[in-house]
């Protein structure tokens, strides 16, 4: 029961904490676009956009900081069994990123935010640049850390059977983090772009500040295109990466119950859950689930039972598939939107081409709907790798149901648990509001705060941010 | 030195850093409804510490992922032992945390009150419990020999766990105190220093009962450890340095207080870092919490690599928003802005 309930706690924090990474990376790395545009061009309306954008950033650093920090602290809260069995290895990416990334982002947030006026320009815009390389230095530590868990490396075992570190080196190349971190960078990039179209599109609909938001639009789909296009592959390659090291993750995302040589595709079904293994079929592509996993025209593809009975021979007895119905309905929903989200960009690339962007009201439409699809991507992601990985916590070595903290009780964790959800209701609720109230505020606020605090040639008054 | 006790020292200055810096935000924090009696006077008492903060809480998010690199099983123990009190602690690092970015981006009264409290709460909170929580480690919690704990949040509420909490409170709040009066200008800078000059006495009162009761659960006899004399002194100087203009003098004055007081419960632990009440066989110490020797010259070379250029633009960060916060009210008396420049 306590098990249960932290594994609730560890995955209500996680997905909540993952909203908020995506929309931080992503719009760290378009405001430092806008900004570098401000500083090329010394056009205003860039420095308008850099801000107005900054402010909404800003919004969602504020939650993202402190729901990682509640990331960290569980780890030792809740899985202190796993902690002291994985710490050799795990503790050491998860200081680093301390380290390097977390200091890097908070220092130079706080610079860039209360620098206008007061750094040189130059001087100024690396500030914004630091924030954007410090965020993606944080989801490259948390990955290591993450894909070692997925498939773990650059270890041997004590005499008391722990994993100790024996080559660092060896967690950076792991293949399983080479794609994953890829793959979350990318997403992390459409994550922003989306919202900055989503808020563009917006304006454009209404035709308030066109001229600004056409810009914006217009550089969120230069991001988003190729990212797309990027991502697809990348998405596919780590999928054959984790057939590969975790092929129990991938067979219960096909719902393969047999082995299959070739394999088609069950582009839709009902039933085939974890007790039933004859879904029906809707919709079968042949041979695309062999070229999806093992990128061959007629891989084969070894089933769940099959898997089982070679998890029970080398693991001992116990139940080694994940949950299927998790694992089928997230890889699709997840590869689906994508597809669309893609025929979306693409649409965009088209309208601009034409110098139509503006004009086409059902696009517009679509983009600001659109905003929901890549927290349902990230979360669909995220849950297909984690509950995947089940029933261990680290591949191989440990199981989840092994790896609580044996001296917190249920009722600690139904606390906590409630505390948690209230306080994240809260959060959410008012991080919602203030989105939309600035993202709605359109531009003259944020005129106001440039002209009060660009003024620099002698006003002195030092703006008050907070 | 065997790395063991160089990654002791190093934990140890993580969390002296932290309580160093965070501690004055903590102040600020706390006394921002205070010291700020309209709108405009408490976002300057807020934006004291507005460039700075997120990067002061890095700190206790660095010493505790230092402390899961570097000792597992002392991360293990202490973070699930202090369950509820963390999960209070992660609340108020809530309500600070957000209040900063979303406190004045409504206009209404009622929602910046809101944030305003939970700054405060979360401000006072926060050093109060993790104070406990440090103190606890001295005290001794029960803890069985697999290295789990064995109470409840109730028994974490030890006597000198509670009073060295309420040390880092009011050790805070001085902190904060003159921090602010640093930081200000004219009216709020003397209310700042007035609020400093009350609570001095308390703080001063409180940590030598705090003191005098470490020498007893230490077992040290009544001779006093140099960090205590050095701390009480420079919370006498800090004190003291509220009445004269030595504004920098009294803040550098209140951070030595915190860093010794801080450093004295690291150094009373000792090879130990988590004391067993239940059987003190069952201690966890430096050696059976560490992690392997590999990862440990790992997490040295990278220490040693990044704590300097953290360090510098962390000083450098400082460094640029040095000068005093003023209400942007009287524009007239203020002397011309002059662009920091890169050093």
């Amino acid at each position: 029961m306590a098990n249960d309930l932290a594994r609730w706690q560890f995955a209500t924090t996680s997905i909540y904490h993952f909203i908020f990474v995506p929309i931080t990376i992503g719009l760290a790395f378009l405001v430092a676009i806008l900004h570098t545009a401000w500083y090329r061009t010394e056009n205003p309306e860039y420095k308008r956009m850099t801000r107005f954008f900054g402010t909404l950033l800003l919004i969602n650093v504020a939650i993202g900081v402190v729901t990682g920090l509640v990331q960290e602290f569980e780890f030792g809260m809740n899985w202190s069994t796993y902690s002291r069995y994985v710490g050799s290895v795990f503790g050491a990416p998860l200081a680093m990123e301390g380290l390097a990334a977390f200091f890097l982002e908070s220092t130079f947030l706080g610079l860039w935010l209360f620098g206008w006026g007061r750094l040189p320009k130059r001087v100024h815009l690396a500030t914004i640049w630091a924030v954007a390389i410090g965020s993606v230095l944080s989801a490259l530590f948390i990955l290591v850390a993450n894909s070692w868990m997925q498939h773990p490396v650059g270890y041997k075992l004590n005499h008391a059977g722990q994993p100790v570190l024996n080559n660092i080196w060896a967690l950076v190349v792991n293949p399983t983090f080479v794609w994953g971190f890829a793959h979350v960078l990318l997403a992390a990039l459409i994550t922003g772009a989306l919202v900055m179209l989503a808020v563009s599109a917006w304006y454009l609909l209404r035709n308030r500040y066109v001229e600004s938001f056409q810009r914006t639009a217009k550089i969120a789909l230069i991001v988003l295109i190729p990212t797309m296009v990027i991502q697809l592959s990348v998405g596919s390659q780590l999928g054959v990466v984790e057939a590969h090291y975790q092929p129990m993750k991938i067979a219960a995302a096909e719902a393969q119950w047999n082995s299959c040589k070739p394999c088609s595709f069950s582009a839709f079904q009902i039933g085939g859950g974890s007790n039933d293994q004859t879904p029906t079929q809707i919709i079968e592509i042949p041979h695309l689930l062999s070229v999806l996993a093992t990128g061959t025209w007629s891989g084969p593809v070894t089933g769940l039972n099959q898997l089982q009975k070679q998890y029970q021979a080398r693991y001992g007895p116990g139940n080694y598939i994940p949950d299927v119905f998790i694992q089928y309905w997230s890889m699709r929903v997840m590869a689906y939107l994508a597809a669309l989200i893609l025929l979306l960009a693409l649409w965009g690339g088209w309208l601009l081409n034409r110098g139509k962007l503006a004009s086409s009201k059902w696009f517009l439409r679509l983009s600001i709907w659109a905003v929901v699809t890549p927290f349902l991507m990230n979360t669909a992601g995220w849950l297909l790798t984690e509950s995947g990985r089940q029933p261990w916590i680290v591949q191989g070595l440990q199981k989840t149901v092994n790896a609580n903290s044996p001296s917190v009780s249920s009722t600690e964790i139904w606390i906590s648990l409630i505390a948690l959800i209230l306080a994240y209701i809260v959060l959410g609720a008012a991080d919602a509001v203030l989105m939309l109230r600035y993202s709605r505020r359109g531009l003259a606020d944020a005129d106001e705060e440039a002209a009060e605090s660009s003024d620099a040639s002698g006003a002195p008054v030092p703006a008050l941010t907070y | 030195m065997q790395l063991h006790t160089i990654w002791f020292i190093i934990i140890t200055v993580f969390w002296i850093g932290f309580f160093v810096l965070e501690g004055f935000d903590f102040g600020v924090g706390a006394l921002h409804m205070v010291i700020g009696k309209t709108e405009t006077e408490r976002r300057v008492a807020i934006n004291t510490i507005g460039p700075w903060w997120d990067g002061n809480e890095v700190w206790l998010i660095v010493a505790g992922a230092a402390l899961f690199a570097a000792f597992p099983g002392w991360y293990a123990t202490l973070f699930s032992a202090l369950y509820l009190a963390l999960v209070l602690v992660l609340l108020g690092l809530f309500g600070r945390g957000v209040s900063f970015e979303w406190r004045s981006k409504r206009e209404s009264p009622r929602w910046r009150m809101g944030w305003s409290w939970a700054l405060t709460v979360g401000s006072i909170l926060t050093p109060l419990l993790l104070g406990v929580g440090l103190g606890d480690m001295l005290h001794g919690l029960p803890i069985n020999q697999n290295h789990d704990y064995t109470g409840n949040f109730f028994n974490l509420l030890t006597g000198y766990g509670v009073v060295t909490g309420v040390t880092m409170v009011v050790l805070c709040l001085l902190h904060g105190a003159t921090f602010l009066a640093l930081r200000t200008t004219d009216e709020l800078r003397d209310r700042a220093r007035r609020i400093g000059r009350r609570v001095g006495p308390v703080a001063i009162v409180i940590t030598l009962a705090w003191v005098i009761w470490t020498l007893v659960v230490i077992g040290g006899g009544t001779i006093p450890q140099p960090t205590q004399i050095f701390g009480l002194l420079a919370l006498i100087f800090a004190w003291a340095l509220l009445y004269t203009d030595r504004d920098g003098w009294a803040f550098a004055a209140s951070a030595f207080a915190i860093a010794a007081a801080i450093g004295q419960i690291f150094i009373a632990l000792y090879p130990n870092v988590m004391i067993s009440s239940t059987n003190h066989a069952f201690n966890l110490t430096v050696n059976n919490s560490a992690a392997g020797h590999y990862s440990l010259v790992v997490m040295t070379v990278v220490a040693l690599v990044l704590m300097p250029v953290v360090l510098l633009y962390q000083g450098w960060s400082f460094h640029v928003f040095r000068r005093r916060v003023a209400a942007p009210e009287p524009p007239a008396a203020e002397p011309p802005a002059t662009p920091a420049t890169h050093t």
